[in-house]
């Protein structure tokens, strides 16, 4: 590893790119943002004239090389543009989460010492001001969206684009300065500070370098060929390590077209406006929209529900072989190709359907009419068709009528008509559902990574796709296994360090560069492809010393649409038990086409004939679990349907939403005992905090059933 | 409208509002043999927010009908920007820059957000209907700023995700906003809410007294209101009427308003020993 020196083409920080683009791009089409129920659009000159009015405002106010700059708010160009702004100036950005609630944030802003904070609207300051008296060091306060600011005291709050105003304003005086510190800016000075989510903890400030940064997008944009036609949907948190990398590295990198939606409800509706060709979402989403199509065509008409059931029942075995777009094997721009083969495709699928009528209709009329015995047997045996093609062609031209009926309108629909490159990534996809994205020629891909590696440690490449690999090395990452299982990597985006936290860098990274994944993993016999099971440190043993892998078994879990999150137990125990909760969309809508009235998600959880479909669904998968030798002792004994949705301003998921195990078993002690002791029900009260921070209280009886678990011979069998 | 009334009034919290908008002057409003309203007098003024607070059957609700312009006074006079208010019909008031809300939802529930919002523009569209049915030169241009004023409304409302929902299929909260932006949309002097916290959760009250403020602060617009969430009244208005049974028994801040005995005994009871 180079710690020192430049990267090759000279583009060593992010403002070197900006200035690059602006060269190479300068009209085209930098940031979108729906405002006004209009898209409104920069060019990349656009966008660049922006920042450095930012940056020139933000010199005006006096900030230094090397300090922090928060930034809190949704996707939005200006914050965006905020974070550019401040590396220009020489200082680190730092984006936070939107949705945490004060005191969190109160954390992370101390620990940072940031004096300039960035907020989106008045909610975000509103909070930063409940912070402020007990933080000192903040002293700039700027805000992007106006409303409701008018009454505040506005002695260290400023509006953003008055800010901007100053700069354009200093110009003259500041430009120099400004040229000078973006010189400055090497390989090695830091590119952002990303705060983990903390699935234990406190969060750690990451440091990420410009080389850290500028090379994994580097990597990752030649890995899949990314070019700067691409349209990218800015939707998820801006504090994520992801969302850096798309929307600021790769973006930069390859030059093509950030769209930010209007409000985080609309999303849906802009996806689908913009429909981009590369996509990046949690599995979550995806499982969102599929329980929403799923919902969406019961209540079709017969017709269309029956062509969705053939066509994506055909779509299963074929749709990897003829529905996927062509991979590309070099950065281009093929845009008027890319028309003509949709048009090609397109003309193919209604061809073939008025082609195979027409045909069968006057050739099998003369085969009827000259052979009607022989005809007779030929159809009662192959059905109404004659195959006049062979079985590999006629797939293909079924595939193409089912893309025009079927496939290509629901891809609309989602918005991911145009998709080029999809990853999903963060926790595990059930294989149904990602097939079923794969079968309607979406090339949904799967990627491991970490805030720690700058995201990428090991993604799939085009036609080398399964359902539960994450895929072969990012180019660039090296990779070993420990002995416990635990997956160790060293990258040219390995972090820098944790901020002000020396101790923990030490305990994560080792002096030779290795960094600890935290999650234990093996590579996959023949492909070469990496598989991850649990957390390494989740993956215990269980009273009799058996395997205990609570993540596998609740990802199986989470993989029926019924199961919203599922937290299982059992390490150091004599068997496994669990919580689960129902997902109230899929649920509820059950619950209504089954005529069950319900108030609330606590009372259809607690509904007997709730529990009988999750007492299946568990059943069934101690049945998959038993299969695995391994594993088998991960079946689950008993569980119970929590009379609360597990919540992350309740502490119970990190703001990824993925569940903290140990906090959720001490805040459940009771129920947790109540699992292992044999009663059949148990009486609680739960605290919760609700969106505004008050708090209020949930009490129930819950019920607690024992499923059915295979092959472990009991006792009593074994005496007898 | 006398020298007295027209000075700023500085407002409890330390806002200074304008002067006298509309004055009411004795009114008294007749149904036959009922005495709905008897010999009431108070004043709006400018970027105030004015409550009117009373139990059941108070008559607020026909305070604001005369206030609207929906029921003239059977005596009294009502002096609006300085000029006594001849009798008017309804959309004369609307054109004078008077806008409301009611009590019930009153929307076109198989429109959408959009087109509801759009209608609320229809005093400010000046071509003709042979003109906007060809759609070209003039009504075209019309249409363009109309539907931009209508988006800045949405985007303030913050209903962008229900922009082409027809409003039937929203819920409670959502229509009630919808209605709001209705009446913005005519960009109103004076705006009459008509209960707009009723049957909503905190969550919804809490957000309808944000947009209600904000309307306020952004537009400076003079806001009138009736409702019956005691809290909200206190924290939102700047000054407060109190009716019973038609008459006025408390005008003021809304500390000096809560303090007063007649208006505990309106709404506690009192007991008769």
């Amino acid at each position: 590893m180079a710690p020192h020196g430049a990267s090759v083409d000279e583009l060593c920080s992010v403002p070197a790119l900006l200035a690059r683009n602006v060269r190479l791009y300068g009209d085209k089409p930098a940031y979108r943002e729906k405002e006004f129920g209009i898209w409104q659009c920069w060019t990349w000159a656009e966008a660049n004239e922006e920042i450095r009015a930012i940056a020139l405002g933000l010199l005006a106010l006096g900030i230094e090389r090397g300090e922090h700059v928060a930034i809190i708010g949704r996707n939005r160009p200006a914050h965006y543009w905020s974070m550019v702004a401040a590396q220009m100036c020489g200082a680190i950005p730092v984006p936070l989460y939107q949705d945490a609630v004060a005191e969190e944030m109160a954390y992370v802003l101390d620990h940072c010492g940031a004096r300039f904070v960035v907020c989106g609207d008045q909610e975000q300051v509103d909070k930063v001001i409940e912070v402020q008296d007990r933080i000192h060091h903040i002293e700039h306060v700027l805000y992007n969206d106006k409303r409701g600011m008018r009454k505040y005291d506005h002695t260290q709050l400023n509006w953003l684009a008055d800010i901007e105003a100053e700069g354009r304003a200093a110009r003259v005086r500041l430009e120099p300065e400004l040229e000078a510190r973006i010189a400055e800016l090497t390989w090695d000075s830091t590119c952002v500070m990303l705060y983990t989510s903390g699935t234990t903890g406190k969060p750690k400030g990451v440091v990420l370098s410009n080389r850290n940064i500028i090379e994994t997008a580097k990597a990752s944009v030649a890995f899949d060929h990314l070019g700067q036609d691409e349209e990218v949907l800015a939707y998820l948190p801006m504090a994520w390590v992801g969302d850096f990398i798309f929307s600021i590295g790769q973006a930069m990198v390859a030059g093509f077209c950030v769209n930010c939606p209007e409000s985080p409800e609309t999303m849906m509706t802009d996806l689908r406006e913009i429909g981009p060709t590369y996509f990046f979402a949690p599995p979550r989403i995806f499982e969102t929209m599929l329980t929403n199509v799923m919902i969406r065509m019961e209540d079709a008409g017969d017709l269309k529900h029956a062509m969705f059931k053939h066509f994506m029942e055909f779509a299963k075995t074929t749709g990897e072989t003829y529905g996927m777009p062509r991979y590309r094997n070099k950065q281009s721009k093929p845009t008027l190709r890319r028309r003509v083969r949709w048009a090609y495709r397109y003309a193919m699928g209604i061809g073939f359907a008025v082609e195979t009528i027409v045909e069968n209709a006057v050739r099998g009329f003369f085969v009827r009419l000259r052979h009607p015995i022989e005809a007779r047997k030929y159809f009662k045996a192959r059905g109404p068709l004659l195959n006049l093609y062979p079985q590999p062609l006629r797939d293909y031209f079924n595939y193409r009528t089912g893309d025009v009926l079927v496939y290509g309108p629901l891809k609309n629909t989602l918005g991911l008509s145009r998709i080029r490159v999809a990853y999903t990534a963060g926790e595990a996809i059930g294989p149904e559902i990602f097939d079923f994205y794969r079968s309607l020629g979406i090339n949904l891909k799967q990627l491991y990574g970490q805030t720690e590696a700058s995201v990428f440690i090991t993604q799939q490449p085009d036609g080398e796709v399964r359902s539960d690999t994450v895929g072969v090395p990012s180019p660039g990452v090296e990779l070993k296994i420990a002995e416990n299982g635990e997956v160790f990597y060293r990258s040219p985006g390995t972090f820098v360090e944790y901020y002000k936290n020396a101790e923990s860098t030490a305990s994560t990274k080792d002096p030779e560069g290795w960094v600890a994944t935290g999650d234990a993993g093996f590579f996959d016999e023949g492909t070469g492809h990496l598989r991850i099971i649990d957390r390494a440190k989740d993956v215990g043993k269980m009273a009799d010393g058996r395997l205990f892998a609570p993540k596998y078994v609740e990802n199986k879990l989470k993989f029926y649409p019924d199961i919203l999150e599922a937290v299982v137990f059992g390490a150091g125990r004599e068997m496994c038990t669990a919580f689960i909760n129902i997902d109230l969309t899929a649920v509820g809508n059950w619950a209504e086409r089954n005529n069950i009235a319900y108030a609330s998600y606590q009372e259809l959880a607690s509904h007997p004939r709730v529990l009988d479909t999750i007492q299946a669904h568990v059943e069934e998968l101690n049945r998959s679990v038993a299969e695995d030798p391994m594993l088998s002792g991960c079946q689950i004994h008993r569980f119970l349907i929590l009379h609360k949705e597990l919540d992350a301003d309740d502490g119970e998921l990190t703001r990824t939403r993925k569940v903290r195990r140990n906090i959720i078993a001490e805040k459940f002690d009771d129920l947790v005992t109540a699992l292992y002791d044999g009663s059949d029900s148990i009486y609680t009260e739960t605290e919760v905090t609700y969106e505004d921070g008050r708090k209020g209280s949930i009490k129930a009886t819950l019920q607690i059933r024992d499923a059915k678990v295979v092959g472990r011979p009991q006792a009593g069998q074994v005496a007898a | 409208m006398t020298m007295a009334s027209a000075e700023p009034y500085v407002t409890e919290d330390g806002r200074t509002i304008g002067g006298v908008v509309m004055e009411l002057k004795n009114i008294t409003l007749r149904f036959g043999g009922v005495v709905a309203i008897k010999d009431i007098s108070f004043d709006i003024r400018e970027g105030e927010i004015r409550a009117i607070i009373g139990p059941n059957g108070a008559g607020k609700s026909s305070m604001l009908n005369v206030i609207s312009g929906f029921y003239t006074p059977t005596e009294g006079e009502v002096w609006f920007e300085g000029k006594p208010r001849p009798k008017m019909r309804p959309y004369q008031v609307a054109q004078q820059g008077i806008a409301r809300t009611f009590q019930n939802i009153a929307l076109f529930s198989g429109m959408s957000t959009l087109d509801n919002i759009m209608t609320g523009r229809i005093t400010r569209m000046r071509t003709g209907l042979f003109s906007q049915a060809l759609w070209m030169g003039k009504a075209e241009r019309e249409e363009t700023e109309h539907r931009a004023a209508v988006e800045k409304i949405i985007d303030f409302l913050e209903i962008q995700h229900i922009r082409k929902t027809p409003v039937g299929r929203l819920p409670y909260g959502l229509q009630k906003r919808v209605e709001l932006g209705r009446a913005l949309a005519a960009e109103p002097r004076l705006l009459l809410l008509d209960e707009p916290m009723a049957g909503m959760n905190v969550e919804e009250k809490e957000d309808m007294s944000r947009f209600i403020l904000d309307v306020n602060d952004e537009f400076g617009t003079t806001i009138v209101l009736i409702e019956h969430d005691m809290g909200v009244v206190m924290d939102l208005s700047d000054r407060v009427v109190v009716m019973d049974y038609g008459k006025k028994i408390g005008d003021g801040p809304p500390t000096e308003v809560r303090n007063n005995k007649e208006v505990i005994d309106a709404y506690l009871g009192v007991s008769h020993d």
